[in-house]
């Protein structure tokens, strides 16, 4: 059995991202587990982080969650253990997020996360809605997904990014006024800025790949 | 840019079962909002929005069993609107599934809710729905109010509040994203208000969701193109089988709005 826990602190659409993870888990050996303990985050071979909401009150409620941070650092950083951040839970992953107060993040993408600054004033802020993404170097994760204006889209909804210090940790970009972050990593971490639980296809595809990913 | 516009169908539910009625070739039930969902996913709509017109409490609780049964099906963002008043509304309808919620009558008579609703939950989950119709003979002498009113209930209750004021008022407090309709073309197939559409879409930052009185499929298109909606929403001519969802992209597309065309998952 493979323990998939998608971690509950009190923000994000917990119940969109476990209906899809069990969609996909479906027929295999996942058992998809939502939980705000960190025991059994302990235990798990894959986690996933959602979030949704904004950066500072987001990291107020991980870090409310006692021992939680301390157990991601371990399994993640020192475990090795295949990690997804989702939106939020991707953009936790920075240096820093400069949304209403300068909040530090888990620090595991070198970054800051800030404001959406389209080069046409007219563009509507939040980025919301369905658009395509270019993948800047292959990765496990995005295996099967046609990128580029042809491809398939991902659902995004966020008025901030993840602007990484290194294009070694930027996997994909998405077009609104400009390039805006759409996916990061590094090792064993994977971060999507859309929610691939709300993106159909593409959505499916992506986490069909984090849950046979050996990184 | 690459944004995609959106096309949302609305279903309209009352204790649990669809109202008007949904007609697709290979629907079994058209009564079951959550059967008229899968459809829809099926058929590569962009987003879904039930609208909870139930009649009394019981029926009520009834839509968060439809939208934990359609978030189990479909991968695809989900609006609930009607009746949402309190912060304890919004999160079970989180919990059941839904990405977002629609918020009229609570808006207008309790502002700071939706500031509330906004801190908890976070803007993009926070829709109003800015529900106006046109003034009658008000408009003279050096007045500042847009040509339109808010109503609440329904469409049944005039508010006294300017719409384009009420609109940007709501933006400040946090909404996410603003369902407009007009309640003069709610129903009418005569196409969207589309001054209305574009006075509300460009006084504010937030996308803006055109809705009420689509016949044509260049209704779709005008919505977007002269009334600078990011989204357009309908429900008769989809429920009734007069355009499919794919025939209205196709439209839409072969008149200069970008669509999101993937095959549904």
């Amino acid at each position: 059995m493979t323990l998939v826990t998608i971690i509950d602190y009190g923000a994000g659409n917990l119940a969109s991202a476990a209906n899809a993870f069990r969609r996909v888990a479906n027929g295999t050996d996942a058992e998809i587990v939502v939980t705000a303990d960190p025991e059994i985050v302990r235990k798990a071979d894959r986690i996933m982080l959602p979030g949704v909401g904004a950066f500072a009150d987001c990291k107020a409620g991980l870090d409310a969650v006692p021992g939680m941070v301390e157990v991601l650092q371990e399994r993640v950083i020192a475990g090795g253990v295949p990690f997804l951040g989702v939106c939020v839970g991707m953009q936790l992953l920075a240096s820093e997020g400069r949304e209403k107060t300068i909040t530090p993040g888990l620090g595991w993408i070198p970054g800051a996360v800030v404001r959406l600054t389209p080069d046409n004033p007219a563009l509507k802020i939040p980025h919301m809605g369905w658009n395509t993404i270019n993948v800047t170097r292959p990765h496990a994760l995005l295996a099967g997904i046609p990128d580029g204006p042809n491809g398939l889209h991902a659902y995004f909804v966020h008025s901030y990014h993840l602007q990484t210090d290194s294009q070694d940790t930027l996997w994909a970009t998405t077009d609104y006024g400009g390039p805006v972050t759409a996916c990061v990593g590094r090792d064993n971490i994977f971060g999507t800025q859309f929610h691939p639980e709300k993106s159909q296809a593409l959505g499916l595809k992506l986490i069909e790949n984090f849950l046979s990913w050996t990184p | 840019m690459t944004l995609k516009t959106r096309l949302i169908p609305c279903l309209d539910v009352k204790d649990g079962r669809v109202v008007k009625g949904v007609q697709f070739v290979d629907l079994i039930d058209a009564g079951d909002p959550v059967a008229a969902a899968i459809a829809y996913d099926a058929a590569g709509a962009d987003e879904l929005t039930f609208l909870d017109i139930a009649a009394s409490h019981e029926g009520r609780e009834t839509i968060f069993d439809v939208v934990a049964r359609t978030a189990e099906h479909c991968f695809m963002p989900v609006t609930v609107g009607g009746g949402v008043r309190t912060i304890e509304d919004i999160r079970r309808l989180l919990l059941a599934g839904a990405d977002k919620v629609a918020i009229n009558s609570a808006a207008v008579s309790d502002p700071d809710f939706i500031s509330r609703a906004a801190d908890k939950f976070g803007n993009q989950c926070i829709v109003v729905s800015v529900d106006a119709k046109q003034r009658l003979g008000q408009r003279v002498g050096g007045d500042n109010r847009s040509e339109w009113e808010i109503y609440t209930h329904g469409g049944r209750k005039p508010s006294g509040l300017d719409a384009v004021e009420f609109a940007a008022r709501m933006v400040e407090r946090g909404a996410g994203e603003l369902l407009v309709t007009s309640m003069d073309r709610d129903g009418t197939k005569s196409g969207f208000d589309l001054a209305l559409t574009r006075a509300i879409a460009d006084a504010v930052e937030v996308p803006v969701i055109a809705s009420g009185g689509v016949g044509s499929l260049q209704d779709l298109v005008d919505g977007v193109i002269e009334g600078h909606a990011s989204a357009v929403l309908a429900a008769s001519i989809f429920h009734f089988g007069t355009f499919t969802i794919p025939q209205a992209k196709q439209y839409l597309r072969e008149h200069g709005v970008d669509v999101r065309m993937d095959r549904a998952a």
